[in-house]
């Protein structure tokens, strides 16, 4: 078939909303923009684990460790099946990986934040996941079927997530004065970070415009962003704390909550690779990666042993 | 196990219950000291996955040991409160991970033991007991399995892992006779170790020949676990372990 045909048949499917599968044909940029969006989304899963496993082996009871890991659990779990969504358009894992840790392919900047109390894990759930959510739940509808599926099956675990944090904000903001503070203190920090993982604003975002029209994003940054400070400055009320923006106001008109400027200067740095712990998260994906090769190595040889004494028998 | 439920002392049976619950979730916190750093995702779950099996163990033990106590005990109060030498849990538990080969040895070690231990339990008097054994026991074959075949997969994968191996036996062959020798709680129990340490040691032999590695030599027995005498290790776990329920006393979580 020639190339004009095919590229119609491809329009007109995102025109009629009917998914992209792995063996339809598809222009080179979209395969590469896929490619990249859901490899930094698999590497965000992977090395998101790590700013919470810094607190299971300190957390406080023997219930807030079980949920904890089991959390953790299930972001590796998402990370799998991203890297297998991203596998269906003619990636390696291994290429994955190793585009992530020559620092090549991004992962989201929250993570490059350091968790230095227990009330982190509460605000990394209820804002950090609570984020990722409302881009998630947009992703449900992305035009690329295996991405589509996945998100579908995230977004499942992803609101437990979102709840779980949540609760141990609750239980903080019902305690003494020092798990109260504890409380303040991790929504203040992790505030700001919460609202960049939306990425620039639309007039910086320079992939939107052409994602957009390809339906893999339904909505823009701006727009997702709004949504999720209208959502958050409800929820904070029930916390009874607050959240550290003196612009943040309801704003009648608009029936939006108006809000100040993020720090993009702040946002530019961890993107490029200034953030408080860059270098650690990277280091710690690395070296996990490298004490694993004599591992994976012997499983590999192991595997060819049997399959040739399978074959001689 | 054919004692009647009058023979065994609350003491004894506390303490039992408390070594049982101490030793799953030393070897829990073990292994999720790996979660997220492990050598292949699928198996950073996995390991993760038996690090929560245990943990799952340990708060029933410790719910079942509250019960007993009394005295405002909780699950909590048990793991987080105690000191160093209230502690039971095996010296084998306490060790550091040192590689993935010593990780998964130490787990195949405590694994098969744990399966034919638990296996007598099920037929305790005890109905607390057994209901706790007959749950965790389908779990715990799973990580006999699991954890046995990478002894296999690492003993016959390359050179390395084979050297990796030998290590990784060498280090741990000290402490593994501490599992059958009896303390004054489990003999009042009527424990019969020896018949798990026979189950045990045909096991082993049948997976190290698999996976072409010698069974240990010249082993000599470090004890203390059981009774609460420790190696260096214990008080940094429980330094980190402890540390919020420490600093912020009689707080909720």
């Amino acid at each position: 078939m020639e190339l004009k045909k095919l590229e119609s048949i491809f329009q007109q499917r995102i025109k009629d909303e009917i998914k992209i599968e792995p063996k339809d044909w598809m222009p080179d940029a979209y395969r590469k923009t896929n490619i990249r969006q859901i490899s930094q989304h698999a590497h965000s899963e992977i090395v998101g684990m790590l700013p919470e496993g810094n607190w299971i082996t300190r957390a406080p009871s023997l219930k807030r460790k079980a949920i904890l890991l089991a959390k953790i659990q299930d972001e590796a779990g998402h990370g799998l099946y991203l890297y297998s969504a991203a596998e269906t358009l003619g990636i390696s894992r291994e290429e994955m990986i190793e585009q992530l840790h020559s620092g090549r392919a991004k992962y989201s900047s929250i993570f490059n934040y350091p968790t230095l109390t227990w009330a982190d894990m509460g605000a990394i759930g209820w804002l950090v996941d609570g984020a990722a959510i409302v881009n998630q739940i947009m992703l449900c509808r992305t035009s690329y079927g295996p991405y589509s599926r996945a998100m579908i099956r995230i977004c499942k675990e992803e609101s437990f997530h979102q709840r779980q944090g949540f609760e141990i904000l609750w239980v903080l903001s019902q305690g003494t004065k020092d798990q109260k503070a504890m409380c303040q203190d991790a929504i203040n920090r992790w505030w700001w970070p919460s609202l960049m993982m939306f990425g620039p604003r639309d007039s910086e975002s320079p992939n939107t415009g052409q994602s957009m029209e390809w339906k893999i994003k339904i909505k823009s940054n701006d727009e997702l962003r709004q949504q999720f400070v209208d959502m958050i400055a409800e929820q904070v009320k029930v916390l009874g704390m607050t959240l550290p923006d003196p612009d943040l106001k309801w704003n009648e008109k608009r029936l939006h909550y108006d809000f100040g400027e993020i720090n993009w200067e702040e946002f530019w740095n961890v993107v490029n690779g200034n953030g408080p712990c860059n270098k650690q998260r990277l280091n710690a994906r690395r070296k996990a990666h490298e004490d694993g090769a004599w591992v994976r190595d012997a499983a590999t040889a192991y595997a060819e042993k049997r399959n040739k004494q399978s074959k001689v028998a | 196990m054919s004692t009647s439920k009058n023979s065994v002392s609350k003491e004894n049976k506390i303490n039992y219950i408390l070594y049982l619950a101490d030793t799953t979730l030393i070897l829990s916190h073990r292994n999720s000291e790996w979660c997220g750093h492990a050598p292949i995702i699928e198996q950073d779950i996995a390991l993760t996955n038996i690090a929560l099996d245990l943990l799952g163990q340990a708060r029933n033990f410790y719910q079942y040991a509250a019960e007993l106590i009394g005295n405002n005990a909780t699950e909590d109060s048990l793991a987080y409160l105690r000191i160093e030498n209230e502690y039971k849990n095996l010296l084998l538990t306490e060790l550091p991970n040192d590689d993935w080969g010593n990780t998964v040895l130490r787990q195949f070690y405590f694994s098969v033991y744990q399966f034919y231990l638990y296996q007598q339990l099920q037929k305790s008097d005890d109905e607390q007991l057994v209901a706790i054994a007959n749950k965790a026991i389908k779990e715990v074959s799973y990580h006999v399995r699991w954890s046995g075949e990478w002894v296999v997969r690492l003993g016959d994968g390359t050179k390395e892992s084979h050297q990796r191996m030998l290590n990784a036996i060498e280090n741990l062959k000290n402490y593994l006779g501490e599992m059958f020798i009896a303390a004054d709680y489990e003999t009042a129990m009527n424990i019969d170790l020896n018949t798990i340490q026979k189950q045990w040691d045909e096991k082993v032999t049948s997976v190290f020949a698999e996976a072409t590695l010698p069974l240990p030599k010249n082993i000599f027995n470090h004890i203390g676990g059981k009774t609460g005498v420790h190696t260096e290790y214990l008080g940094y776990i429980l330094t980190e372990m402890q540390y919020l329920q420490r600093t912020y006393p009689n707080a909720v979580w």
